[in-house]
């Protein structure tokens, strides 16, 4: 079964934006799927009208087969959401806000309880239940957003960047609770800016640029559409312009530094061996940015830069 | 640096995440989502409404010394003032002592205006720090969220009615001529202003679009609808322009049903405020539906 049908979705704002311009997209049941996108090219738009924060313009949104406008409660109670902005009740303790929530979906007190301990228990937070929103630090505030999403068990979780602002030990542990939960069985849309976040983490990948989808497919699939990778080689010797590699992009970074495109038909033995036989000897090697953050660029590049979006 | 799936696996040896692994693959996954019939609805509404209103209420038991006390003592010094020291220079009116016939007008300006400033600043605080979505994103209907808010309203409008009423009692002996009419229009009252707040706070985008209304509309109406005087003091001319002041029939039925004395039929006060019931009812339920004020 698909956990979420989106067909011909689009959202045109009163001001005259149209923010979604026809969006068409299937999240199977399970699945763990990255929606990307740079700053202000519909993501949270899209989520906004899946989780009815937004009313769309036209189209459908269709979650476990329950249309969004004949069936919305049913629809809805499938839903969990993390949202990119923290809107939390500042001043009600943590222990209240996670039980309110449960209730709202019809969750009765005892279990309520029950699942406020599991989840925030779990999301190390549990010690601190009895204090009110607002003394938390950033991350907790994003922890206890997922536990709070958490407390209806939903069967699709939609975390809007549930990560930003976030140490890496934390987001690790995030990770691996994310991991867990889809594991067991939910369904989870993630949006992110950090890509390696959506490389590791998940199966399918969509990516929305200017209100339109502009690739989707299989993470790994996807990866592999990548036709050059990006090196930057630190140079044991200094250079004063970037050598002339025949079948290789060179650009000097600095005098220590140059970045070489390798295609995938490419030789990495091959560009050592011209570097050397120029007389320059390679210190160390490392991507320039991950694999998924490369071909991010190169897509979205291609439909324009930030400045030209409306 | 790209990190791979073995680099968080390695984290799964940290007890923590062991049990956050734990937590995620727990047998009592109990759902309640997926194909809803409309008994679990209904019963999804239901738990729905006892958390609103308890989170309301409890919400007017924590800040007490704001939501409960200021009103308490405003009215303390109304009485004060206007019926013990300037009250026996007035005599009596209706046949009354001025003390004991302000005092159902005074209990009913504060049952109006704390329905309507509870229900407001609760609203609008949840839209303004944005936590009114954990509502609009759950399956509860639009008429649990409005029911909702409206109880936490009259829960206020009561709990400071009933203070007020004892404060009145220190000063003036009240007996309860009819007390289901008593009852009843104290709580509709309650229920009208509570949903005016809603109103209110569904329009508002400012602390000030929330200051307006109580300021300029609810005071002036609340004072010139008969809580210190019977209308029939005042000109005729003045009496009919007071007939289209709402707050006017209310505070006469109150009135009625404590002292039994009315400048307004109780029949006329009964078919406005349920009028007026229905009419915001009805608004706040179709703004909240479109999305008005919350949804972009």
């Amino acid at each position: 079964m698909d956990a979420l049908r989106l067909e011909h979705l689009r959202k045109t704002y009163p001001n005259g934006v149209q923010a979604l311009r026809g969006i068409d997209l299937v999240v199977e049941e399970g699945d763990f799927f990255a929606l990307l996108g740079p700053n202000g090219a519909g993501k949270t738009t899209t989520i906004g009208i899946i989780t009815s924060l937004v009313n769309k313009t036209a189209g459908r949104v269709v979650v476990f087969g329950h249309d969004m406008d004949r069936h919305r409660e049913a629809a809805k109670a499938c839903i969990g959401v993390v949202p990119q902005e923290v809107n939390l009740a500042m001043f009600e303790k943590l222990i209240d806000i996670v039980i309110n929530q449960a209730g709202y979906y019809g969750v009765r007190p005892r279990l309520a309880r029950q699942r406020a301990e599991k989840y925030l228990k779990a999301l190390h937070l549990w010690d601190r239940r009895h204090d009110i929103a607002r003394n938390l630090s950033g991350g907790m505030k994003r922890r206890l957003m997922i536990a709070r999403a958490l407390m209806h068990e939903p069967r699709l979780l939609i975390l809007d960047e549930p990560t930003a602002g976030v140490d890496i030990e934390i987001r690790r542990s995030m990770w691996a609770f994310m991991r867990a939960i889809n594991d067991a069985g939910v369904t989870i849309i993630l949006t992110t800016h950090y890509l390696e976040e959506a490389e590791s983490l998940c199966r399918h990948v969509a990516i929305i640029d200017r209100g339109t989808i502009v690739e989707n497919d299989r993470m790994s699939r996807v990866l592999r559409k990548l036709q050059y990778e990006t090196f930057v080689l630190s140079l044991e010797q200094t250079v004063e312009a970037a050598p002339v590699l025949d079948g290789y992009t060179v650009r000097l970074r600095n005098e220590h530094e140059i970045e070489v495109e390798v295609s995938r038909e490419q030789n990495v033995n091959r560009l050592f061996a011209l570097l050397s036989d120029q007389g320059i000897g390679v210190h160390s090697m490392r991507n320039k940015a991950n694999r998924l953050e490369e071909l991010f660029m190169r897509l979205t590049e291609r439909s324009g830069s930030p400045e030209d979006r409306p | 640096m790209s990190v791979g799936r073995g680099d968080v696996d390695r984290d799964a040896a940290r007890p923590e995440i062991d049990v956050a692994r734990e937590a995620a693959r727990a047998d009592d996954f109990e759902r309640v989502s997926g194909p809803a019939p409309m008994q679990g609805l209904l019963a999804v509404n239901l738990v729905g409404l006892r958390t609103i209103m308890r989170r309301e209420i409890r919400r007017v038991t924590r800040i007490w010394v704001q939501t409960i006390v200021p009103p308490a003592i405003t009215m303390t010094l109304y009485f004060v003032i206007f019926g013990s020291l300037i009250g026996r220079r007035i005599g009596e009116m209706d046949g009354l002592p001025y003390i004991t016939y302000i005092a159902p007008g005074l209990i009913m300006m504060a049952v109006i205006t704390n329905s309507f400033s509870n229900v407001v600043s609760s609203f609008f605080s949840a839209k303004l720090q944005l936590y009114l979505e954990e509502l609009l994103v759950s399956p509860l209907s639009t008429a649990t969220i409005v029911v909702g808010y409206m109880i936490g309203g009259i829960f206020r409008g009561l709990a400071v009615g009933l203070l007020v009423t004892v404060v009145a009692l220190l000063f003036t002996r009240i007996s309860v001529e009819h007390p289901f009419i008593t009852l009843s229009v104290v709580v509709l009252v309650a229920a009208i202003f509570s949903l005016a707040g809603l109103l209110n706070a569904i329009f508002a985008k400012t602390f000030d679009d929330i200051s307006i209304v109580p300021t300029f509309v609810l005071t002036p109406l609340t004072y010139l609808g008969g809580v210190f005087f019977s209308i029939s003091l005042l000109a005729p001319a003045w009496q009919a322009a007071a007939m289209v002041n709402p707050i006017l029939y209310m505070v006469n039925a109150f009135r009625y049903g404590m002292l039994g004395v009315s400048d307004i039929p109780i029949g006329v006060a009964y078919a406005l405020i349920l009028s007026l019931l229905v009419i915001l009812f009805v608004a706040n339920m179709w703004l909240l539906a479109k999305g008005r004020g919350i949804r972009s």
